[in-house]
């Protein structure tokens, strides 16, 4: 039973890691209406950020965690400036090889700099770890650290989409580009916004992974980013409590699965989960069912 | 000076083109209506004069200011709102998220308030219904939401696309009527309508668009009666 708990807070641990980076998938998803395959990348490079800024820098960590937002958020408008925006008008196909192509340049970009080999991060976070009952289930600073920023992050995000006027010309913008223009919104201003906030959220999700799994690789995004976009389809993706729930379901999924199934199979059973859960209800959890104009 | 002034306009969609060589004007109280047949391209003039469309020849000036170039998100600070076509409503918002975002670019909170309040006056099942998302509205309702959403902005003059389209007949007198009050307390109205009928009924002027050109112009009244105008639009 104590183990089960354990497995458990791990997994939703790990989960909400896949959940900060599925909300940066799934609001660029709803508001630009593409796949920033690139997110994953920009996880990798705010642990390196963030690494740099421990190692070789000497900073505190909280001023590291500061440096890798910054640096993240700043490459995310780059991204969206250079390679995306140019294709507002072109076919999907284009912005998604696009994305791709992001990716990888991200990726040998990273190999150049910092080299292929495996770098080890030391944990930023340095809180101790907790006991619950008596003592057979140990939660460590990470995890719980882990779980707290998520939980922060979900209400931070949730009040400034309802509560703020930029929120709100976010779920305009979502719905529809061209009304939300004749109301004086600037499009184009708050798609970069919308991937400001996605990066930012994908530097902290690079500290927070590397924090609980530290080795760094120029791929090391490119797995969990892989798992948290089908984290934000799995929610259903374009909505933000769904990219939360989706997440969280994955990790406690992948984690049970390793503990109890196979840590080989892990993640076969992971994207197996996905794929019934497609079959069934194609638009995810909370997906929205897609009006078609008459 | 005419407070809107489209001259020489060419608009092209890929190697089509779709406005070819169009001017007019639309002078401060006036109803102006734009009538003509499906693909006329008065759709089209409207997105060109809004900034969603930019155009290959020709300018828009308003109020003395040249907005050729304007952004469509700064043009409604200008003091010009725009009703689509469709209403395009935001349909996952409620009916006052919809009209705040109307007033998306104004400051003024108190003033704001004021406008809402009159807004509801107008329409007294917006206010009813403040707290439905806008989806669930009927076409009508949705239409009425649409216009309250752009005055909430304040605007000097109004652009409204096909606002009668799909209602059903009471309805459309009903906007129609709404369209007159908002004429007679002072703001100025270009209204593209297929209801050509109804159009000129309350427009002071009108312009008759036929595959991108200005084919006939004058007094709304006088065109009633010309018999080409009755032939192809009017169904006499």
């Amino acid at each position: 039973m104590s183990s089960f708990l354990s497995y458990l807070i791990t997994g939703i641990s790990l989960g909400s890691v896949y959940a900060i980076i599925a909300l940066g998938y799934t609001m660029v998803y709803g508001i630009a209406k593409m796949l920033n395959f690139a997110h994953g990348d920009v996880i990798m490079v705010g642990s390196y950020i963030a690494f740099l800024a421990v190692g070789a820098m000497g900073l505190p960590p909280i001023l590291a965690v500061i440096l890798a937002v910054v640096v993240c958020t700043t490459l995310g408008i780059t991204i969206e400036k250079i390679a995306y925006k140019p294709l507002r008008t072109a076919s999907p196909l284009a912005v998604l090889i696009t994305a791709i192509g992001v990716s990888y340049f991200l990726q040998n970009m990273a190999l150049l700099i910092f080299g292929a080999n495996t770098k080890m991060f030391t944990s930023l976070i340095s809180i101790d770890a907790i006991n619950i009952g008596d003592g057979t289930v140990v939660v460590t600073g990470e995890t719980l650290v882990t779980i707290l920023a998520c939980i922060f992050i979900m209400v931070c995000l949730t009040l400034f989409i309802n509560k703020t006027k930029a929120g709100q010309a976010m779920l305009a913008v979502s719905e529809d580009k061209g009304a939300a223009e004749l109301m004086g919104i600037n499009v184009n201003g708050t798609i970069s916004l919308t991937f400001a906030i996605g990066s930012a959220l994908a530097a902290i999700a690079g500290v927070l992974l590397c924090s609980a799994y530290p080795t760094l690789t120029p791929y090391t995004g490119s797995m969990p980013g892989i798992k948290a976009f089908v984290a934000a389809v799995f929610g259903g993706i374009g909505s933000i409590p769904g990219a939360f729930i989706g997440g969280i379901l994955l990790g406690v999924i992948e984690n049970m699965s390793k503990a109890y199934i196979s840590s080989q199979l892990s993640d076969a059973i992971v994207f197996s989960v996905l794929i019934i859960v497609l079959l069934v209800k194609p638009t995810g959890i909370l997906g929205k069912k897609i009006h078609e104009k008459v | 000076m005419a407070m809107l002034s489209v001259k020489d306009l060419e608009v092209h969609y890929g190697v089509i083109k779709a406005i070819k060589g169009v001017s007019f004007d639309v002078n401060e109280g006036e109803v102006i209506a734009l009538i003509g047949a499906n693909g006329a391209g008065k759709t089209t003039i409207l997105h060109t004069i809004s900034g969603l469309l930019k155009p290959t020849a020709g300018s828009v000036m308003f109020e003395g200011q040249d907005i050729t170039k304007v952004p469509a998100h700064k043009i409604v600070s200008l003091g010009m709102a725009h009703v689509p076509e469709g209403r395009r409503v935001f349909s996952q918002l409620s009916v006052l998220q919809n009209l705040k975002m109307g007033a998306y670019t104004r400051n003024d909170k108190a003033e704001m308030e004021e406008t809402l309040q009159m807004i509801y006056k107008r329409f007294p099942r917006l206010e009813e219904r403040k707290n439905q998302t806008a989806g669930t509205l009927s076409g009508g309702e949705q239409q009425m939401l649409a216009m309250g959403r752009a005055l909430m902005s304040h605007p000097r003059i109004i652009l409204m696309d096909e606002p009668s389209m799909g209602l059903s007949p009471i309805f459309v007198e009903e906007i129609f009527n709404i369209i007159r009050d908002i004429s007679a307390e002072g703001t100025t109205v270009l209204l593209v309508e297929q209801n050509a009928k109804k159009a000129l009924q309350i427009a002071n002027r009108a312009y008759v668009l036929e595959t991108g050109n200005i084919i006939l112009s004058g007094d709304a009244k006088e065109l009633m009666n010309d018999e080409s105008v009755k032939k192809a639009y009017l169904g006499e």
